[in-house]
């Protein structure tokens, strides 16, 4: 089939950029996105001219590399699917097709479709883990954990911080992401001694990042190709609400130091 | 050169406990006055950098992805195997360090894969405590299932993302000791060369994928954990980033290579639908555990699967190995699939696959409990391929998924440069001629969580390395090596793209050193791919600067040392007269087709040394003794 591509092309993050548009005549529908816009690099190179830039890596749907908006869904809107994950039989013959990257203030484009969500590392840093040093640990057995809150934890654990998140939501709201790690850890009986200065530290770590604040629209929930649910934003609430108001600052603490 | 091992002497069981406690320490305060550099952000890689900077020591920490939680162990699906013996069922240490050293066919170092076996225990604790969410029963306690080659239930399960959630345990203590300062992250970043002073690994030369500043980090060691070589095939269920130039590199600075040709195909992959195919995409083994693999009777049946009677079906793993059935390893899975296309059987458009069906199982256990079992690999397997495997089985087909072979390494981990310490997949040490399932993430945790913590030490007391600087002849000299690398890409005023000689590259290694190889094709691939290499650096076209994000020229360069590597596996397969494991020489097989080993004169380790540009490279041995597990022809029968 043929498509017509619109594609953000934008050389660095100082560049203004802007849609240029692509004839592609040889799409399979057996081929991924990925691999069809490999096809048009392919095709650019052949001509001398420079190949798209794009994100990605494992090209199953787990790494969370990839990831741009199409016809201005992110991973294209389809469900529970990623970029790379999303095949051609899903368009037909004609089709014209935006493409553009991640729009957020704590997402700046690096080239093209590629932009640094290097803020979401620093949102983890700076609480979202168990203190456990290698060597510490007791026995796997030592604490049993209900299957439902295993359960719980892995459904939240299955983020891949691809950002698609943030991309959708009209505020650029980094909640889904910062809740889906709280929601983890906090379901688990090993999370819960850290588990306030946690809810704290992420979500001040969110702010500072610039991401703003949600306001329940729930795109975040429609566009996650883990099919994260908005569930996890009201606990990740839960969590920092009851922290606000119980945990003080380490200064305060009794007998510190 | 004389490859010593450090094995430690003695009982097995002691072995390791008696070598850490040999092993010299650096007190707590001395700690933080040494600078280690970890390449990799993955199993091993992030276990490491964690673990040391935990330590104290200073850290920095580098990959190419964007972050470290995208480092490849994420895609593994299946589990993590451990010793546990949760279920009652006859697993111990030992059982696991025996079905190991068997799966690997009697080629890997039984030191060290007895330890990884002791390891496998305390890395499920340390993953439990991190909060990863691994599989539970209804009492609370951890579940387990089974793999191929082992009769015991040890495998430990978050789900079909178990890769995933190790990784992102690893990742998270990581990034802690990122906010306490222990560690330096830098993502987005290639390492272009090895910096050896006085014969010791002392930094690294670094290319910002960002805007492609070349970059010296000095250290007092430095630690490969990159991952394995999969991608020399092109195709591979690898991702697209993996790359061997980080090991390559310290390979041409005096890093020795063994046993290249041991490359894993994993027997249940999606099938290639076309040209433009960039990568395959795995089916974990742990669907063997409830799915039957099976063929028409008949060449050429072109009936849709669920009209074949069950009369006319062939569940050839069943038939020919009944004690192990459908869970035999990979090697003999693969080639048995292999084999059965090969005759004409095989399924799909192609002719390049078999059967997995769930029919049986679904009618037994229900289509609940399998979806809760296996879900997202179905939802992944109907995205990509848009049939159904709940109604209709999957097509499946081998795939380049692991490469046993890598840099060379002591007990200790530590590589022929002093100082250089290798990782997980990028090592060679403790999966023999083939690795079981479950065995990978396994290694990459013992290898970064509980190994290189105590080993490094012992070196770094020892070695006592002095100060260096940047401005060392050598450093200046290894940037100059990897800046000239690049330039000679960007300048080349060919008509051909980087992928297109990829694609080219790992058809040929497929052919000649894939699933099957004889000396004829070896030799043939021997004339092949140097004369490829040659019209790659004349026609390859690379376009842009250096001095930006330009995604053609990291692959370029990553290309360009797939070709280099690509000889060496085809010379070490053409040395190694002999079937094990993963590497099958037709021409050494028994009367039913399986590996013929020959203990007598290929029970070594074959590590290669580089000798210049266009030299032939040099055969060292590290000879094989089995204390424990005594050689047989292995039998799953």
């Amino acid at each position: 089939m043929k498509l017509i591509l619109h594609v953000w092309r934008q050389k660095n993050s100082r560049d203004k950029g802007r849609m240029v548009r692509y004839e592609h005549p040889t799409v399979n529908e057996h081929m991924s996105f990925l691999e069809m816009l490999d096809v048009l690099n392919e095709a650019l190179i052949a001509k001398g001219e420079d190949p798209i830039a794009f994100d990605h890596d494992c090209r199953e749907g787990i790494c969370g590399m990839c990831g741009f908006m199409i016809n201005g869904k992110a991973h294209g809107g389809f469900k529970g699917t990623t970029v790379c994950q999303l095949h051609m039989r899903h368009f037909k013959d004609g089709d014209e097709i935006y493409l553009e990257p991640w729009r957020a203030k704590a997402f700046p484009v690096i080239k093209d479709l590629a932009v640094d969500r290097t803020a979401f590392d620093r949102i983890i840093a700076a609480g979202g883990y168990i203190s456990a040093p290698t060597g510490s640990a007791p026995d796997g057995n030592a604490i049993p954990v209900p299957k439902q809150d295993a359960d719980l934890a892995m459904d939240a654990a299955a983020c891949i911080g691809c950002g698609a998140c943030v991309a959708a939501c009209p505020n650029a709201a980094a909640a889904l992401f910062v809740s889906a790690k709280i929601s983890h850890l906090s379901h688990l009986p090993q999370g819960q001694v850290e588990r306030d200065r946690r809810a704290l530290a992420m979500v001040q770590q969110m702010n500072v990042e610039g991401f703003a604040n949600c306001t329940n629209i729930g795109e975040c929930e429609a566009v996650c190709p883990k099919q994260i649910k908005l569930e996890v934003i009201a606990r990740g609430n839960h969590d920092y609400i009851k922290a606000a108001f119980t945990e003080r600052p380490a200064g305060e603490v009794l007998g510190a130091g | 050169m004389e490859l010593i091992s450090h094995s430690p002497t003695g009982p097995i069981e002691n072995a390791w406990d008696k070598h850490k406690f040999e092993l010299k320490l650096i007190n707590p305060a001395n700690k933080r006055k040494y600078n280690l550099i970890v390449v990799g952000s993955g199993l091993a890689g992030g276990a490491a950098a964690a673990s040391l900077g935990e330590l104290g020591y200073n850290v920095k920490c580098f990959c190419y992805q964007d972050s470290p939680r995208r480092a490849h162990s994420i895609a593994a699906q299946g589990g993590i195997n451990a010793a546990k013996n949760y279920h009652n069922d006859g697993d111990s240490v030992y059982r696991l360090f025996y079905d190991t050293v068997k799966g690997g066919d009697f080629r890997a170092r039984e030191a060290n894969v007895y330890r990884l076996a002791q390891l496998s225990v305390n890395i499920i604790d340390q993953c439990v405590a991190q909060g990863v969410p691994f599989a539970r029963e209804y009492g609370g306690l951890l579940d387990n299932r089974s793999f191929g080659g082992a009769q015991v239930s040890r495998t430990f399960y978050a789900r079909g993302q178990t890769g995933q959630q190790l990784l992102l345990g690893a990742y998270q203590a990581l990034e802690r000791q990122v906010a306490a300062g222990s560690v330096t992250m830098y993502p987005r970043m290639d390492m272009l060369d090895l910096i050896v002073i006085n014969g010791q690994a002392r930094g690294i030369v670094t290319r910002s994928l960002y805007d492609g500043s070349m970059q010296v980090h000095m250290a007092d060691a430095v630690i490969l954990a990159t991952g394995g070589y999969g991608n020399v095939f092109y195709l591979s269920t690898n991702a697209k980033g993996c790359n061997a130039t980080a090991i390559w590199r310290a390979y041409k600075r005096g890093a020795l290579f063994a046993n290249p040709c041991y490359t894993q195909i994993h027997p249940t992959c999606i099938p290639v639908a076309g040209e433009y195919q960039s990568k395959l995409t795995l089916m974990s083994e742990s669907l063997r555990n409830d799915g039957r693999i099976w063929v028409p009777k008949q060449g050429g049946d072109k009936r849709s699967p669920n009209q074949i009677p069950e009369a006319e079906r062939d569940y050839y793993l069943e038939r020919r190995y009944p004690s192990f059935g459908n869970l035999v390893p990979r090697d003999i899975a693969s080639r048995a699939a292999k084999a059965e296309c090969d005759a004409g059987r095989g399924v799909g458009e192609t002719g390049l696959g078999v059967y997995l069906d769930f029919a049986d199982c679904i009618k037994r256990l229900g289509k609940q409990k399998i979806a809760e079992r296996y879900g997202n690999l179905f939802e992944m397997y109907e995205r990509i391929t848009g049939e159904d495997p709940y109604t209709v089985p999957m097509r499946i087909f081998p795939a380049t998924h692991y490469t046993m072979g890598g840099l060379w390494v002591d007990y200790n981990l530590m590589s022929t440069i002093p100082g250089l310490f290798v990782l997980g997949e990028a090592n060679f040490s403790d999966h023999g001629a083939n690795r079981l399932g479950a065995s990978a993430l396994m290694q990459g945790l013992a290898d970064g969580y509980f190994i290189i913590p105590y080993t490094i030490g012992d070196y770094l007391a020892n070695a006592k390395p002095g100060k260096v600087t940047a401005d060392a002849p050598e450093a200046k000299q290894a940037v100059a090596n990897a800046t000239a690398i690049t330039k000679k890409l960007l300048n080349g005023n060919g008509t051909r793209s980087v992928d297109s000689f990829h694609r080219e590259l790992g058809k040929m290694v497929w052919d000649y050193c894939g699933m099957g190889r004889n000396e004829a094709g070896l030799k043939k691939a021997l004339t092949l791919i140097p004369a490829l290499r040659e019209d790659f650096w004349k026609n390859v076209r690379v376009l842009g600067a250096n001095e930006e994000f330009n995604q053609s020229l990291e692959r370029a360069g990553r290309v360009a040392d797939f070709f280099e590597l690509a000889e060496l596996m085809c010379i070490d397969a053409l040395d190694r007269k002999e079937s094990c494991g993963g590497h099958f020489r037709e021409e050494f097989q028994t009367p039913e087709g399986e590996a013929l080993r020959d203990d007598d004169h290929y029970s070594y380790v074959a590590a290669w040394e580089y000798q210049g540009p266009n030299q032939s490279p040099l055969l060292n041995k590290e000879p094989l003794t089995f204390n424990y597990v005594h050689p047989s022809q292995r039998s799953y029968k």
